[in-house]
């Protein structure tokens, strides 16, 4: 689905990733985790385009990143679904729009999408809240609304940027259970979090393998965390 | 751009519309600034449109016409009209001689001396109006011949006021043209700093739209149909006012010499049709190029 090859990336002084190569195959489920900085989320935004690799090549659904233009860039975007870590809404607008939003942009017939939308609306539990603006929701309810907005579009892969940061305990779980279902449906997952225990949780549900990054290099951890 | 994203841009997406949040302030100075400037651009066209009308017929009724001023004692008058008379019919090239009537002079100082002037009492030159034909006549030989048998006789050709009054409506014509490139260019500056403060506005929106796979067309589209459709707006009611105000104008009149008739007469007042729909095109061409611009600076 996505492949890093010998990726290396720097910030205008020093280099945050060297030599990061990691094969995202369908269906599997990765957890991304290192100490704050160490470039969790710089690593996301490789793999939907939002950064480009100062070195190596990140391909994606086989083409190389680097040879898209701005509008194939647009179109994969609408294959990779992405929760990140702020969110990212329109606040003028209410959750059921925000969540909609990819299907409106990519010209799809709202009439059409209306069941699909309240389906997945009912999935994460927001039915109740589908008119209120974004900055009204709690965190879970916003970490949810933005899963939903990550998924609507039906994408092959999921990438998830701490979903789990300002929520408590139980909504933790609950967004963890909400994305394994995914990956159960075929989806491929990666998930960046420093939150270990929500790793340890999610091994008793799947077969999740765990990249950690260190030294600039990312590596696969152990089964024993 | 295929005929499909040009059509929906004017029919509208009200599903994109609220993608960018609404404006409010900086949406009536777009419309604001459209309107003066459609205003000041009918004046512009009136004026360029008038002086070209004015130096062609300067150009052509004075260009075959010439004066025959004749001055002498009262007695001797009518005798040296008649002998240039006599001359004028038998040089080549005139095709009309013709003195003017007691009255008709009377007219021409009127604005002067004011109207019941008894031309009688007053030693005034008689004149003739001479119209020349399409091989035109030999000035020179015709004064030299007028010197010999008419001693009281002058030529005036025009051309001596003539050629400045051309010029000075040509270059009208040319201020009036000028004019409505640099209202057309500072129309287009306008729009382009109000859609880049818009496009700044809202930088966040675009990057969310960008995120979540909307192409570039989308999201340009979504502002560039605002600022169209602003500018549209303000340049049809900036267009009617200025037509409102060409209407008012005084007609053209003898009277008032050629500072009437400023206004726009029969198929140019068309014309004015054309300045919301170049506004508008105006305004498309300097917010998609604002918009392309900013985005570009996008992943």
């Amino acid at each position: 689905m996505i492949e890093l090859e010998d990726v290396g990336y720097s910030y205008g002084g020093g280099e945050l990733l060297s030599n990061v190569s990691v094969k995202l195959a369908p269906g599997s489920f990765h957890f991304l985790t290192g100490p704050s900085g160490a470039g969790k989320t710089t690593l996301l935004k490789l793999c939907y385009g939002a950064l480009t690799p100062s070195s190596g090549r990140v391909l994606a659904f086989d083409a190389d990143m680097r040879g898209l233009d701005r509008d194939q860039m647009a179109l994969l975007r609408r294959r990779i679904g992405v929760v990140h870590q702020d969110c990212r809404f329109l606040d003028h607008l209410p959750v059921a729009d925000n969540i909609a939003l990819p299907l409106v942009v990519s010209g799809r017939d709202m009439l059409r999408e209306a069941e699909n939308l309240r389906e997945l609306m009912s999935w994460v539990g927001l039915s109740a809240r589908a008119d209120a603006r974004p900055p009204e929701l709690s965190g879970g309810e916003r970490q949810r609304a933005a899963l939903a907005r990550a998924v609507i579009m039906s994408p092959d892969v999921v990438l998830a940027d701490e979903p789990t940061g300002n929520v408590d305990w139980d909504m933790s779980t609950r967004l963890l259970h909400l994305l394994v279902e995914l990956n159960r449906m075929g989806k491929t997952v990666l998930i960046a979090t420093h939150d270990l225990s929500l790793i340890r949780a999610a091994k008793s549900q799947v077969q999740a393998r765990v990249l950690r990054i260190s030294n600039r290099r990312l590596q696969l951890a152990g089964a024993d965390l | 751009m295929n005929r499909g994203t040009v059509r929906s841009y004017f029919i509208g997406d009200a599903q994109a519309d609220r993608v960018v949040p609404p404006s409010g302030f900086t949406a009536q100075l777009t419309l604001f600034a459209a309107g003066a400037m459609a205003f000041l651009a009918v004046f512009a066209l009136a004026l360029s449109l008038a002086s070209g009308r004015l130096a062609h017929r300067w150009a052509s009724e004075l260009a075959r016409s010439a004066t025959i001023r004749i001055s002498a004692p009262q007695d001797q008058l009518s005798d040296q009209t008649a002998v240039a008379l006599k001359i004028l019919r038998q040089t080549p090239g005139v095709a009309r001689a013709r003195a003017l009537s007691q009255k008709e002079q009377a007219d021409l100082l009127s604005p002067w001396f004011g109207p019941g002037l008894d031309l009688t009492t007053l030693p005034v030159p008689q004149l003739i109006e001479v119209t020349e034909d399409e091989t035109g006549y030999d000035a020179q030989g015709l004064r030299l011949r007028l010197a010999a048998e008419v001693p009281g006789a002058v030529l005036d050709d025009h051309t001596r006021w003539r050629k400045p009054l051309v010029e000075a409506a040509s270059s009208l014509r040319r201020l009036g043209l000028i004019s409505i490139l640099l209202i057309g260019g500072a129309m287009a500056a306008m729009i382009t700093l109000a859609a880049n403060a818009a496009l700044a506005a809202n930088a966040q929106v675009i990057e969310v739209l960008r995120l979540v796979g909307a192409r570039d067309v989308y999201i340009a589209s979504a502002f560039v149909r605002r600022f169209t459709l602003r500018a549209l707006i303000g340049a049809v009611a900036g267009t009617v006012l200025g037509v409102a105000g060409l209407l008012l104008l005084p007609a053209a009149s003898d009277e008032g010499g050629f500072l009437t008739g400023l206004g726009l007469q029969g198929l140019d007042w068309l014309w004015p049709l054309l300045i919301p729909v170049l506004g508008a095109l105006v305004a498309f061409g300097a917010t998609w190029a604002a918009a392309r611009r900013r985005l570009k600076e996008l992943t």
